[in-house]
């Protein structure tokens, strides 16, 4: 499966969109690789409202039936709101990473800091070489 | 992202789910069914020296899923098999194993382990009575080479003549059909009935024509048979098994299936430097009978253990892993061997080592799951009962 090139891309297989560019709002989850490979996914612990991000720094955990991993933050900024869905429907992030399964919205403290990140040409060219 | 904990992390016979991409192998060994595993979409990954799958597409929900409520399949040929033969295989079976050997009739199969001179659990396994001097043994993959080693050392020992061992593990193969649904099932598939087996009963038929030695065994808590089969047929057995509807299943779900039915797991729940005793095994160790084990085990089931395994529940879905802490009053009490979800009790589980006197079944403790503290409530094993059939 391609990823949507309308967001960017981190190595460790989180995207971000820019919802709002007037008001430097933010949408991020994991990509449709790493739910693949996580495999089913049972529980996620999210950041709070409020919680300050960092680029590449922790945000959260995600577990699959077999693995914990860390979530990283794509971009510095504050968090607005998370996918409370997620609480009951973890699996959402299975069926629809891109979509459903988003993780969080968030302020960004510099919208332009996130074309430092990776096009979905070059995610997909990267998830191939692994 | 990155993996930052596998789930099990005590032993090199886990597999770990390697999250920058694909585990490259080339020393491992393959089962005949290692192209069929991967042309089902098998995610194959390192177990016991083997490349196996842990998951297929569906995943591991699923497979649990059509186990708990129909049928699955599974390529278990990583186990190993030994045949023990000669007049004095009974003396020597019950020299190395816990359990009763001159008392195990022909055409039955017993559970019980295997310990070194000091308790410690060198493997788990079932082993049947072919005839009055021959029995197959059936060790885990990661203990095969430890088991064929500390075995051949007492035969030279003490049995030499009149015990041989042979290990058929690279020319056979072994397939695990479990589930509700293999009952009724089983009579289309096989050449011969085998639907009124009983539990722990071995039986040889043939499955279009491939000879199978079947046992009415598994390691999943539901119903169902274990196969041998000769390696040139296993791709035709576990054809017929799929084509009937049985769902391929992983080590995933079959890591999953066990813990709900409080089976314990080689490497985590025991290893050598546990007992039987301590892992609540005592029901598969004989205390009337002299082998390598006897008097400390003895000693120990008489004077009791400061630590025993016990079975846990959290509510929620967030999983104890293996090495987790689990403390009372802020005082570390014990150790996490084994955790998952649980998706047919839609909670988690896991078992793990506490002291002697946490182990009451409704006793609360703490678990730090990561720096996060989450209540457990200790509770009978199994987790799981199948429901009996009416």
């Amino acid at each position: 499966m391609s990823s949507p090139d309308d967001r960017k891309y981190t190595q460790e297989h989180e995207w971000v969109m820019i919802e709002d560019a007037a008001t430097k709002t933010a949408v991020a989850g994991i990509t449709d690789y790493a739910q693949d490979q996580l495999g089913d996914i049972v529980y996620f612990e999210l950041p709070k409202v409020g919680d300050n991000l960092a680029h590449l720094g922790k945000m959260g955990e995600v577990e699959s039936v077999k693995a914990v991993s860390d979530l990283f933050s794509p971009i510095d900024g504050i968090v607005t709101e998370i996918n409370e869905k997620l609480l009951d429907h973890p699996e959402l992030v299975n069926s629809d990473p891109f979509g459903e399964g988003w993780l969080i919205k968030a302020t960004i403290n510099d919208p332009a800091e996130i074309y430092g990140l990776m096009s979905a040409a070059d995610y997909d060219a990267f998830t191939a070489g692994l | 992202m990155m993996l930052c904990a596998p789930a099990h992390t005590r032993n090199c016979t886990s597999w770990s789910v390697s999250y920058r991409g694909q585990i490259v192998t080339s020393d491992n060994l393959r089962t005949g069914l290692y192209d069929t595993h991967v042309s089902l979409g098998g995610r194959m990954v390192e177990f016991g020296g083997w490349d196996m799958p842990v998951q297929y597409p569906d995943g591991i929900l699923a497979e649990v899923k059509a186990v708990r409520t129909a049928t699955g399949v599974f390529d278990v040929s990583h186990m190993g098999r030994l045949y023990l033969s000669g007049p004095k295989a009974t003396d020597f079976l019950d020299w190395v194993l816990t359990g009763s050997v001159s008392g195990l009739r022909i055409g039955r199969a017993r559970y019980c382990v295997i310990c070194n001179e000091k308790g410690g659990v060198i493997d788990d396994t079932i082993f049947y009575r072919l005839e009055e001097d021959r029995y197959l043994l059936i060790p885990n993959a990661g203990n095969r080479l430890a088991v064929v080693a500390w075995f051949q050392r007492w035969i030279d020992e003490k049995f030499s003549p009149g015990c041989t061992m042979e290990d058929v593990t690279a020319s056979t193969g072994l397939i695990a059909y479990q589930g509700p649904g293999t009952v009724d099932a089983i009579d289309q598939i096989a050449d011969t009935p085998l639907s009124e087996m009983r539990p722990f009963s071995w039986a040889e038929s043939s499955i279009q024509g491939a000879p199978i030695f079947v046992g009415r065994t598994g390691y999943t808590g539901e119903d169902g048979f274990e196969m041998l089969v000769q390696g040139d047929d296993l791709v035709k057995v576990w054809t017929a098994l799929t084509s009937s509807g049985a769902v391929p299943c992983g080590l995933g779900a079959r890591d999953v299936l066990r813990l709900e039915a409080g089976l314990p797991l080689h490497g985590h729940e025991i290893d050598e430097e546990t007992s039987p005793i301590e892992a609540g095994l005592d029901r598969f160790v004989r205390f009337d009978k002299e082998y390598v084990a006897s008097v400390i085990l003895k000693e120990q089931q008489e004077e009791g253990v400061p630590r025993k395994l016990v079975g846990f529940t959290l509510p929620g879905r967030s999983a104890p892993r293996a090495g987790y802490t689990l403390l009372h009053q802020g005082e570390n009490i014990g150790v996490v061997t084994s955790g998952s979800y649980s998706p047919t009790l839609d909670t988690s589980i896991g078992m793990g080592y506490v002291l002697e006197r946490y182990v009451e079944h409704g006793t609360t403790l703490d678990l730090d799951i990561r720096g996060r503290t989450v209540q457990v409530t200790v509770t009978a094993l199994p987790f799981y009962t199948r429901p009996r059939r009416t």
